[in-house]
């Protein structure tokens, strides 16, 4: 039936009979047809949940019996009551603060690195990127090993260089740095491979046009190169917040699921799914989840706002 | 330098010092390259060296970088071993990784081909609220979720980590849509006028020519799934179930002092995803280029 229909016009169809549908009205039906496991994906597993989030933040909801609304008292519970609730905060700021700029850095120092015109990059690009490889789980139990305070080898290096050795993920002190180390060694390479693809995109003909009007190394770099860049730099930044924020296996694993010395290692992530699957607290674990989801909105809008005044725009150049 | 100009052999000389600066510059830069490349594969060359230890060699002090004697039946010793059951493990993750993977690509590609080549009402909206989700934490979804497939009965199945990737993924619709828009449309009109509906255009004609893109989504995600620890961990409560990686974490759980048994474990955990980063390592990194997804 809709093949002969596809062969008539709209006009002559609609006057045949009210029961075939106008071309318009088939493409729709086609379209939706095509997009309805996402459609539907889009309202049983984005919208529903964040409505529901929302709603469950303001409940007293354990599963077993049905939510009980008891208003903002979660919340209320979460910044005066539970003191874990601040740690965690602290713990996930903290790391986020020197994991994220670190990545960008050592990422984006690496790709300087292999962005020359010299043998064998395929080699080293390929070894900066394979700890990258190593699932979260196995990365976290190798370097329990290579951070152990007293035979490990990170100590013995450190011991080597006269350095004092420090307890690592023994220590409430030295827990997070351990695993913002272990997050530079896994993600760097990733980071690297994107700052890469984008140096490759820096036009030759600047740098000449910069080397020509007398810049050096450092200008060029600095006026011609990072400028360029800075639109990665920028989605390298609030992907790796987002990323940061939630970071959970590394900090779950290093701290056999109890948060480590002193709860040190209790990142927000591990506080939620305490409560949420260990006393099965699903309101006030959605409450954490709200207030996380807002604060990174807000942090999103507040870099996108000040993207204006540090991320060149290839379109803003027409201006 | 200054009396060089006036010098009959200047100019070779001048070739020269440029030559022996370009070496000298060449020579360092690899003394870098190779001083970050130590830097980076260390801790890995640990994982092995301490993988084939006798359990009295893992802590030594100086550290040792040869085992003596190599303890090959590390391997067999963890593999095999009733606290981490290798092939049981290996399978359960194959099982929900290959089928996620096939999901994703199948719901991706449909979903992608109606941004692409369709016209509908609300369609370039839809688009839109499709790439916000791109953004959206999973935490933000993760309670409600967990709770709807506790209604479905489906929590102590795979079902959580494999379902929800038959209705596509926002980041893989979008990369699909973009490498169709690529291919020429006057290739699927030919196809149109010889009568040629929809489902024909997108499987004959346009999945075999973004078969690279399908490949490196495919590998992203397989490897996504094969590393997930949260899904699994929240989602099943049968050891029997357990995939890889919450195997390899049970495992130190019960085990957590013979790190020799540990690291085995864990490398053999590691070793599939280095297979497959060798085998599709040119749309691997190609991919990351491409679409600044990191993988992992």
């Amino acid at each position: 039936m809709l093949k002969s229909l596809s062969r008539s016009e709209d006009l002559q169809a609609n006057a045949r009979s009210r029961f075939y549908l106008s071309k318009r009205a088939r493409d729709n039906l086609k379209g939706y047809l095509f997009v309805s496991p996402w459609i539907l994906s889009l309202l049983v597993f984005t919208a529903y949940p964040m409505i529901a989030s929302f709603y469950f933040a303001m409940t007293r909801y354990s599963i077993l019996n049905p939510p009980q609304w008891i208003g903002l008292e979660n919340f209320v519970v979460m910044f005066t009551k539970d003191p874990l609730y601040w740690r965690s905060v602290w713990n996930t700021t903290y790391y986020t603060l020197l994991s994220v700029p670190l990545g960008i850095l050592a990422g984006l120092a690496l790709a300087m690195l292999l962005n020359q015109r010299i043998g064998g990059i395929g080699i080293y690009r390929t070894l900066y990127y394979l700890p990258g490889l190593v699932p979260a789980v196995a990365s976290t139990l190798l370097w329990m090993v290579l951070l152990d305070p007293r035979l490990g080898l990170v100590n013995a290096v450190l011991r080597w260089f006269g350095l004092r050795p420090v307890g690592w993920l023994r220590s409430a002190a030295w827990s997070k740095p351990a695993l913002i180390l272990m997050s530079l060694w896994g993600g760097s390479g990733g980071t690297m491979l994107i700052f890469l693809a984008a140096l490759k995109e820096v036009p030759q003909s600047l740098l000449e046009a910069a080397m020509i009007d007398g810049a050096n190394a450092w200008q060029r770099f600095w006026h011609v190169t990072l400028a360029l860049i800075t639109p990665t730099i920028f989605f390298n930044l609030i992907m790796g917040i987002i990323g940061s924020f939630q970071v959970f296996a590394s900090a779950f694993v290093a701290g056999s699921g109890e948060g480590g010395p002193l709860n040190s290692l209790l990142v927000y992530m591990l506080h939620l799914y305490r409560y949420a699957f260990r006393y099965f607290n699903m309101g006030y674990a959605s409450a954490m989840a709200m207030a996380m989801f807002v604060v990174l909105v807000l942090l999103t809008l507040v870099l996108i706002r000040s993207s204006g005044y540090w991320v060149y725009y290839e379109t803003a150049r027409r201006r | 330098m200054r009396s060089s100009t006036l010098h009959p052999a200047s100019g070779s000389r001048r070739r020269l010092y440029r030559q022996v600066r370009k070496g000298a510059s060449t020579f360092l830069s690899h003394l870098l390259l190779s001083a970050t490349a130590a830097l980076f594969t260390t801790p890995f060359l640990w994982l092995i060296v301490t993988s084939l230890k006798p359990l009295d060699q893992v802590f030594t002090d100086p550290p040792r970088w040869i085992p003596d004697p190599i303890m090959w039946q590390n391997y067999v010793e963890s593999l095999t071993s009733p606290a981490f059951p290798f092939l049981n493990l290996l399978r359960n993750t194959l099982f929900y990784a290959v089928l996620s993977t096939l999901g994703v690509l199948l719901s991706s590609a449909i979903v992608a081909y109606a941004f692409a080549r369709l016209e509908f009402q609300g369609r370039d909206v839809l688009f839109l609220i499709t790439l916000s989700t791109m953004m959206l934490p999973g935490v933000v979804t993760l309670i409600p979720t967990y709770i709807l497939f506790r209604k479905f009965g489906w929590v102590g199945t795979y079902a959580p980590l494999i379902v929800p990737y038959y209705l596509g993924s926002p980041f893989n619709i979008f990369l699909l849509r973009q490498f169709m828009m690529t291919i020429p449309w006057d290739l699927t009109d030919a196809a149109h006028v010889d009568g040629a509906n929809d489902w024909v255009i997108l499987f004959r004609i346009l999945i075999p020519l973004i078969k690279p893109a399908l490949l490196v989504i495919g590998v992203f995600h397989f490897m996504w799934a094969w590393n997930d620890f949260m899904g699994p961990l929240i989602y099943l409560d049968n050891v029997k179930e357990y995939p890889l990686v919450m195997g390899l974490y049970a495992f130190q759980t019960r085990f957590g002092i013979q790190w020799n048994l540990m690291m085995a474990a864990s490398l053999a955990v590691t070793f599939p995803l280095i297979l497959l980063f060798f085998v599709a390592q040119r749309y691997f990194i190609e991919g990351i280029a491409l679409t600044g997804l990191k993988g992992i």
